[in-house]
């Protein structure tokens, strides 16, 4: 068990013919990832390196493949289409990679959402890993751009606003023997699509993960709204690291969202809030894995 | 982005906010010739302001001693001193750190007699994803302090972005400010306007703080935006090139503008360790850790996820520049792009740009036993560390070290 993605979950690529979409389909594939469509305006009726079918459209892609998940490569102008393109074809999940799309096209495709039975994740994030029980966690989902081999298959949910500071805490787990069970990177934007609180949400509902790892950063309230259900309801060993301690105020510090501003969204008040709720906080970034394996 | 109080009262006074208008003056005569004009007209006091980015300037000293990047002046003799006093001098708020800024520009405006003072900003809620406004009475005061001590004063509409602020929107917050009457279409008026600039903008924050009641002596009264506050949001501006040549890069670090050329995204902090790490969670929690064990990072460096060996060289060349730097950590998590061609590019780097500082690289990922080689067998002064912590650790003692032979 997993969550929102498994080896039989077939996902089409917005974007494929692009350098980057390309890139990371290659690998997606080599992984083991259902891959089964890709989409380029105008290439329909191609193949991806002789493999993968190209369409115009995403629904024609989905009646064609059954696909139920989309990423998106697209660049930041062309994003929120893509999203909206896959909504519109009621996609289950549609995972955006693009980073530096606008905030107004993001509060747009927000609204426009409601009501719609698809999840987003992302914008600005690595994406979603289901690992698999192959070599270097091959024969699972790789949905993104996130390394497969630093994977392992087993118990631990690790849900993050952060790339390659998920990497740090996924490599520290299977290092030490320990799996994971899915690894959702929900972005670096300040509008995004799933929250720390729907993820942990759907650990909490899965009888396959048994402990969760939630990294956060500066920057709105996302890690506060998750901490205080989890005080309430979590069932499951939480732990948590949040970026940017020293992070000055009013910087936006790298991604669009990690920002302290009016005086809100310090590191202080989201690591107040998690050891309120009773989780366990790393005290850095090399302590994530053994932070939570000491509540195991 | 940020820009200049004159610019957004410009920006907001385009939507149909009203605002109170001055001149930018760059010298003191400047200063002095508009302040005569507004005096030939009746008025019996004018205010200076400083055009720095930064706030909290009312309550700011200047180096050389004068109190308040704000001054109020009531002849054009006096506005020449004062002026001479504040243009080219570096004014110290809270906001701008021990070192201040330079004041280059004053703004120059009437002051007319007022009532009421009212805060009014729009930004955006993250929870929801939707835009809000927010209007409180208590204007003029730090909004922050007002929110800690009375949250319930803070009186707030959330705005559908599909509708935008809708008339009884702007209404019920007008009423709530207890503007009614004669004031009633204005103050809606300059509501709405608030949040045209906001949305049409792509702002982050637009903030109207103080909105003054002016009282004229026929006892009439009008609404009037004296200080305004935009702030632009950077993934944006390529859609609006009006708004790039607002950009001040004075107010701007000379090199945090060289790495935006290199599509670096790095911020001049006031340590002396050095940092150079892929990805912006990884590089807040590497100053994070720095910190931890007691050094102090000298910037927040993120060269992307993919960190690729060109970004990687050009980075060095930024990091360097900054003469507080007593040593580099190097933190990469070479996940798809290979470790030992980051090691490679390191090495070129500290050859191409002659390196002398300790450098200390923890690579991890791909080929990284093939990465720790190249390091030891360049010949080059590069200490390799297995994880962060073992890496902040030996940067730390690096950077103590330096201190002393400095000291010696």
């Amino acid at each position: 068990m997993s969550i929102l993605v498994n080896s039989d979950t077939k996902v089409l690529v917005q974007g494929i013919t692009g350098h980057f979409g390309a890139q990371h389909t290659r690998l997606s594939l080599a992984y083991g990832t259902q891959i089964v469509a890709g989409i380029t305006p105008g290439k329909g009726g191609q193949r991806f390196e002789d493999k993968v079918p190209i369409f115009n459209k995403v629904t024609e892609a989905v009646e064609a493949t059954g696909a139920t998940a989309a990423v998106i490569f697209v660049p930041a102008s062309f994003a929120a289409d893509a999203i909206i393109e896959g909504v519109n074809a009621g996609l289950e999940l549609v995972v955006c990679i693009t980073e530096f799309i606008p905030a107004k096209d993001m509060i747009l495709v927000k609204r426009a959402m409601r009501g719609k039975k698809t999840r987003l994740l992302g914008p600005n994030c690595p994406g979603i890993v289901t690992p698999g029980d192959g070599p270097g966690s091959q024969g699972g989902c790789r949905i993104g751009i996130s390394p497969g081999y630093i994977h392992k298959k087993g118990h631990i949910g690790v849900a993050s606003r952060s790339g390659t500071l998920t990497y740090e805490a996924v490599w520290q787990l299977t290092q030490r023997g320990v799996g994971q069970s899915t690894c959702v990177g929900i972005g670096g934007d300040p509008v995004n699509g799933t929250s720390h609180l729907d993820v942990v949400k759907m650990f909490n509902d899965d009888p396959d993960t048994h402990g969760i790892i939630m990294i956060g950063e500066i920057g709105g309230t996302s890690e506060e709204e998750a901490a205080a259900w989890i005080k309430q309801y979590c069932r499951k060993p939480v732990a948590g690291f949040i970026a940017g301690a020293t992070a000055p105020p009013g910087r936006r510090m790298g991604h669009a969202g990690a920002i302290i501003s009016g005086g809100k969204g310090t590191a202080a008040a989201k690591i107040a809030a998690f050891q309120d709720a009773g989780i366990a906080v790393a005290p850095t970034p090399s302590h994530i894995a053994e932070t939570l394996l000491k509540l195991m | 982005m940020n820009i200049h109080e004159y610019q957004a009262k410009q920006l907001l006074a385009k939507h149909g906010v009203a605002v109170s208008l001055g001149d930018v003056c760059v010298t003191p005569e400047e200063a002095r010739s508009s302040a005569a004009k507004r005096f030939a007209e009746g008025y019996k006091r004018v205010i200076l302001k400083s055009q720095i980015h930064a706030g909290g300037r009312g309550s700011g000293t200047f180096k050389n001693g004068l109190k308040g990047g704000v001054q109020f002046c009531s002849n054009p003799a006096e506005v020449y001193a004062i002026a001479k006093k504040m243009l080219g001098q570096v004014l110290v708020t809270k906001q701008t750190g021990p070192e201040g800024r330079l004041v280059r520009k004053l703004l120059v405006e009437t002051v007319q007699s007022f009532d009421t003072e009212h805060f009014v900003a729009v930004v955006l809620d993250r929870s929801i994803g939707q835009p809000v406004m927010m209007v409180c009475r208590e204007g003029g005061m730090d909004i922050e302090e007002v929110a800690a001590r009375a949250p319930q004063s803070i009186i707030t509409e959330v705005i559908d972005p599909v509708l935008g602020l809708m008339p009884c929107q702007a209404r019920h917050l007008a009423f709530s400010l207890g503007l009614t009457g004669a004031l009633l279409g204005p103050a809606v008026k300059i509501l709405t306007g608030v949040y045209r600039t906001w949305w049409e903008c792509e702002a982050t924050l637009v903030e109207i703080n103080p909105l003054h009641i002016v009282e004229y002596m026929d006892g009439s009264q009008v609404l009037v935006a004296v200080d305004g506050k935009i702030n632009l949001e950077d993934n944006a501006l390529h859609r609006h090139p009006e708004l790039q040549e607002l950009r001040d890069f004075d107010e701007e670090d000379p090199l945090e503008v060289e790495a935006s050329y290199y599509n670096l995204s790095y911020i001049k902090l006031d340590g002396d360790i050095a940092c150079l790490v892929n990805g912006a969670g990884l590089a807040m929690s590497t100053m994070d850790i720095i910190k931890y064990y007691h050094g102090k990072p000298a910037n927040f460096l993120d060269v992307g996820g993919g960190a690729s060996p060109d970004q990687v060289g050009a980075a060095f060349k930024i990091i360097t520049t900054d003469p507080s730097v007593k040593a580099i950590l190097v933190n990469i998590f070479g996940g798809i792009m290979r470790c030992d061609i980051i090691a490679s590019g390191i090495v070129a780097a500290v050859k191409e740009y002659k390196l002398t500082l300790p450098i200390v690289a923890r690579l991890e990922g791909n080929n990284v036993e093939l990465a720790r080689s190249i390091l030891r067998d360049s010949g080059l002064d590069i200490v390799t560390a297995d994880s962060m912590s073992e890496a902040a650790e030996k940067v730390v003692a690096a950077a103590a070290t330096a201190t002393r032979a400095v000291s010696v």
